[in-house]
């Protein structure tokens, strides 16, 4: 019952878009700040709006019959209340200012936190909505104030995701009034991409002969069957004497974490959004070790860093790849 | 309304705050209404809106169907059986109020709010059909507050505000109303007939009534709403002369007085002078029309009786106002014909034996001077030992003897009752007249006001070649009582002499009740077909009211939409002068981008505008200063920034 209802409110919509220019006109992305002013703010009655309506109808037919004065006097006086609540609920986002929209980080297929910064200007901000993509949010502001809304966003796929359509509105003071303006804010948002679930670590350079110094430590660890080449003055002489082998001192080595350098060369036979995703894990990885990583990709070379800055920055890298 | 099956749909929960201010929406509203249902009623209705209040501060819920449906099946069935029907002012009025509370037993989510919160707007309007008075009025303009409030609790994401603080923004956009409100009042078509029957109230009032017997006036005398105001075309007759007639009454059955209609003519009347003057009468549910001592004529839709008392052609239900001319000085029905002689000197046989033998003593004593007897009568209740009181002893069945020779006390219907019946048994013609006597001339607004208290009997005898003359023999008791009004016989009376004050403000108050009585209730569609008068235009039809209307709206959009699209200037001086400076160098096609610092737009400017160069710069310098250097600008350099920038002229390159 509702879906073919949801369907033809769809159809209408997407048609008065099509056909009424003046209401499609900010559907243009535009830069912001957004300042909401009477060319873009549209009003229309509610349902209860309409139901009011045709209650002060009845209650000016009652009072008209009845010629009773009164009666009719107070009956201008809701209806004229109605009236000013109109403009009420145009004052209410006349004025209202969309300085920046921040964007927060997202993994593809997670939903994306987004800041919007707003400025209420000169007047309170009481009961205004926000809709965007499928969800309201409300919040008040005092005049003045400054509020930073966040609002989530469904995500699907890395790279650039432009905005969607947000609707501001507002059926402040009675619910009679309902007041809208959309923006289209030309901005767009990086959506990472989503790491694979699961796969082999690194290919470690082992092969590199920085990598091969040994890190002696202080504390004695643990013993170990004796090995050519180690020193003497590290074998266990006493522990030894009691075994059939030379057991040889062994003391921690607090080697540094080993630096991953990832390489989008070093993986062949994968699809770009294969090799993408892997190296998305990798550098999860490295981050959620505290590992120093370095990346290469076709077009951008990420020296080696860590931190929550450089994922973010590798992370990016992977997103804004074609 | 009453919703019988539960909703599927999910719904957010109605919040407390928004729900107490309905409930007390619903409470005003009972309020309002108490006035005219019965109290068992009201009393049950608070005992159901208490109980659900309670019930959800502990546990929201619903009331369950088998507790809703037996409730509103009851309410339906006590409002038929106890107003007889369930159409009609009052049977609709309750049966509104009793739904409005009901509907907050399943009220848990904003849509219901909504619905009880419109209803209760309009059992707010039906309280007034009840009473339409400036009082109630405002209180049930007062009583839209709650029902407003409860409709702005419903929105999402308010400013905290205390329960009471909720209440105001009503109030002003009540306030932001007011005059488009009294446009459309003014100007709304009146209707010339109803639509439908509109059913006379049954309620009893009390008032004059076509037959009087000696203590019925009690109630009426202690009740002081107003009856009529009058106010006179040229000066107003003394107190002494402020005589209103109502009803005359000539037929004696020994006990109460009536008067009867004889469809004869109004009795010849010669007069030298005349009073004229505009009687707002209150509603009375009587057909008879007060008018000062003797009326000229009737007013349109009125009749003279036979003894020249104004009769309305239907019982008066709502506010009536309407004009007369009356005689103080004249000679009313010179020549008496047979029948009404006959008629005013009727007497019951077998009552009041010691009244008749009293009269019949006089009479021979006397002889045919009439004067002399009634004088003889007036000293009689003057010397006699007679007393005015509000609480007379009861008479028994020759009520006049008992008056006259046993209990000595009583008003003005005793006197203006054994009088009567002392003329008539001396044979002299004589008649019983009711009305009102007095008043309170309110200087403020001109007029004189008669309240019900003001109600009055008195006696007219016909003597030869005067006609007949109006006696007063209460006068005779209680002088004061005619010069100074019944409110200084009742206050001498009244154990509450400290309340003097009190009286005395509302009958200077009562000059606001007839403003609105006139401006307001009194606006009907004749008034309103006369509203451009002044301007030329007599009679302003239903198409030109339209046209008002419409006109007198649109200049309201426009003022509406100039204080919704007014802002208030940005109290930042520096970023006003900056922004001056903006709209200057735009005239001259120097736009600031959006990304653009004033740094920036305004080297930009200066290299767009070489000829003004060093004056950018030192401006542009000066606003750095102002705005980076410091935490609070030093006023005298803000003073000399904008100072600048108000001097500052761009003048056009020319290329």
């Amino acid at each position: 019952m509702t879906m073919p209802l949801a369907e033809a409110t769809r159809r209408m919509q997407n048609w008065a878009e099509r056909r009424l220019p003046a209401l499609t006109r900010y559907r243009r992305p535009e830069s912001l700040p957004i300042e909401l002013h009477r060319r873009r703010i549209y009003i229309v009655p509610t349902g209860l709006g309409m139901a009011f309506g045709v209650l002060l109808i009845v209650m000016l037919a009652g009072a008209l019959n009845y010629a009773n004065n009164a009666a009719l006097l107070l009956t201008c006086l809701l209806g004229a209340a109605c009236a000013t609540s109109m403009l009420v609920a145009f004052r209410s986002l006349d004025g209202l200012r969309l300085t920046a929209i921040q964007p927060n980080h997202a993994i593809a297929g997670q939903p994306l936190i987004l800041q919007l910064h707003l400025d209420a200007g000169t007047r309170v901000r009481q009961a205004i909505r926000v809709d965007i993509d499928g969800q309201t949010q409300a919040f008040a502001m005092p005049a003045h104030g400054q509020l930073a809304l966040p609002l989530a966003i469904a995500t699907t796929r890395r790279g650039w995701q432009p905005l969607p359509r947000l609707r501001l509105w507002s059926s402040w003071p009675l619910g009679l009034f309902q007041a809208w303006s959309w923006l289209y804010p030309e901005q767009s948002v990086l959506v990472w991409p989503r790491p694979e679930t699961g796969g082999p670590p690194p290919r470690l350079p082992a092969d590199d002969p920085m990598h091969q110094r040994l890190h002696h430590g202080e504390d004695l660890a643990a013993l170990r069957d004796y090995r050519a080449g180690d020193p003497q003055r590290r074998i266990a002489w006493k522990a030894s004497a009691r075994h059939d082998s030379l057991l040889v001192k062994d003391f921690e080595q607090p080697l540094p974490r080993q630096e991953w350098r990832l390489d989008w060369r070093h993986l062949p036979g994968l699809d770009n959004e294969a090799r993408i995703a892997r190296l998305a894990r990798w550098l999860g990885e490295a981050e959620a070790q505290g590992r120093p990583s370095s990346l290469w990709l076709p077009g951008d070379d990420i020296s080696h860093g860590a931190g929550p800055a450089h994922y973010a920055r590798c992370m990016s890298a992977l997103a804004r790849l074609p | 309304m009453i919703r019988l099956r539960r909703t599927q749909r999910k719904e957010a929960l109605l919040d407390n705050r928004a729900f107490d201010l309905l409930c007390l929406t619903a409470a005003v509203v009972l309020c309002l209404h108490a006035v005219h249902l019965p109290l068992w009623l009201t009393a049950g209705l608070a005992a159901v809106l208490g109980l659900r209040w309670w019930q959800r501060q502990r546990k929201p819920g619903r009331a369950p169907i088998y507790l809703k449906l037996p409730l509103v099946v009851l309410l339906a069935v006590t409002v038929i059986f106890y107003y007889g029907n369930i159409f009609g002012r009052e049977p609709g009025s309750a049966l509104a109020v009793g739904l409005l509370i009901l509907k907050l037993l399943e009220t848990e989510t904003p849509r219901d709010a909504k619905v009880g919160a419109a209803f209760a707007c309009f059992t707010l309007m039906a309280a007034l059909l009840a009473d339409q008075g400036m009082v109630a009025t405002f209180v049930v303009a007062l009583g839209l507050l709650p029902a407003l409030a409860a409709l702005r609790a419903l929105q999402p994401a308010r400013l905290a505000a205390s329960f009471l603080r909720e209440l105001l923004p009503g109030l002003g956009l009540l306030a932001a109303a007011i005059p488009l409100s009294l446009l459309a009042f003014v100007l709304v078509p009146r209707l010339d007939s109803p639509l439908w029957g509109a059913p006379p109230a049954q309620q009893a009032r009390t008032g004059l009534s076509d037959r009087m017997s000696p203590g019925d006036f009690v109630d009426l005398l202690t009740d002081d709403r107003p009856a009529m105001r009058i106010s006179f075309e040229q000066a107003a007759p003394s107190p002494a002369q402020r005589y209103f007639r109502a009803y005359v009454m000539s037929h004696y059955d020994g006990r109460r007085w009536t008067s009867a209609q004889t469809g004869r003519q109004p009795a010849p009347l010669e007069s030298t002078d005349s009073v004229a003057y505009r009687v707002t009468l209150e509603p009375n549910d009587q057909r008879v029309l007060p008018a000062l001592d003797v009326p000229l004529e009737a007013p349109p839709a009125a009749a003279l009786g036979a003894d020249r008392e104004v009769m309305s052609s239907k019982s008066i239900q709502d506010p009536l106002t309407y004009a007369l001319r009356s005689a103080l000085h004249y000679r009313l029905q010179a020549e008496l014909d047979d029948a009404t002689r006959r008629r005013t000197l009727q007497l019951p046989t077998g009552f009041n034996p010691r009244t008749q033998a009293l009269a019949t003593q006089w009479r021979e004593h006397y002889g045919n001077h009439d004067d002399t007897i009634v004088q003889t009568a007036l000293s009689l209740f003057h010397n006699g030992g007679f007393n005015y009181t509000l609480a007379p002893a009861p008479l028994g069945r020759d009520a006049v003897d008992d008056f006259l020779f046993a209990t000595h006390e009583g008003f003005c219907e005793h006197y203006a009752s054994a009088f009567t019946v002392l003329m008539r048994a001396a044979g002299i013609p004589a008649r019983v007249v009711t009305g009102y006597q007095g008043g309170y001339w309110n200087k403020l607004g001109n007029y004189l006001l008669v309240r019900q208290s003001d109600a009055h009997a008195w006696s007219e005898v016909w003597l030869a070649g005067r006609g007949w003359v109006r006696i007063d023999p209460t006068a005779a008791v209680r002088p004061e009582r005619v010069s100074l009004g019944a409110s200084a016989v009742a206050a001498s009376q009244a154990a509450w002499q400290g309340l003097n004050w009190l009286q005395e403000f509302r009958n200077r108050w009562d000059v606001v009740n007839r403003w609105w009585s006139q401006g307001v209730i009194g606006f009907d569609a004749l008034r309103q077909r006369g509203l451009l008068t002044p301007f030329g235009v007599h009679d302003t039809d239903t198409t030109t009211l339209s046209v008002l209307l419409a006109i007198g709206s649109v200049l309201f959009a426009i003022l509406g939409l100039t204080w919704a699209l007014w802002q208030r200037r940005d109290t930042d001086p520096l970023r006003a002068a900056m922004q001056t400076l903006e709209r200057k160098l735009a005239r001259v096609g120097v736009m600031r981008r959006s990304s653009e610092g004033p740094q920036h737009f305004l080297l930009r400017a200066a290299r767009a505008l070489p000829t003004q160069r060093v004056e950018l710069d030192r401006l542009m310098k000066s606003y750095l200063d102002l705005r980076y250097a410091h935490a609070v600008p030093p006023p005298e350099s803000l003073r000399g920034f904008c100072q600048a920038v108000r001097d500052f002229r761009p003048r056009h390159v020319v290329k």
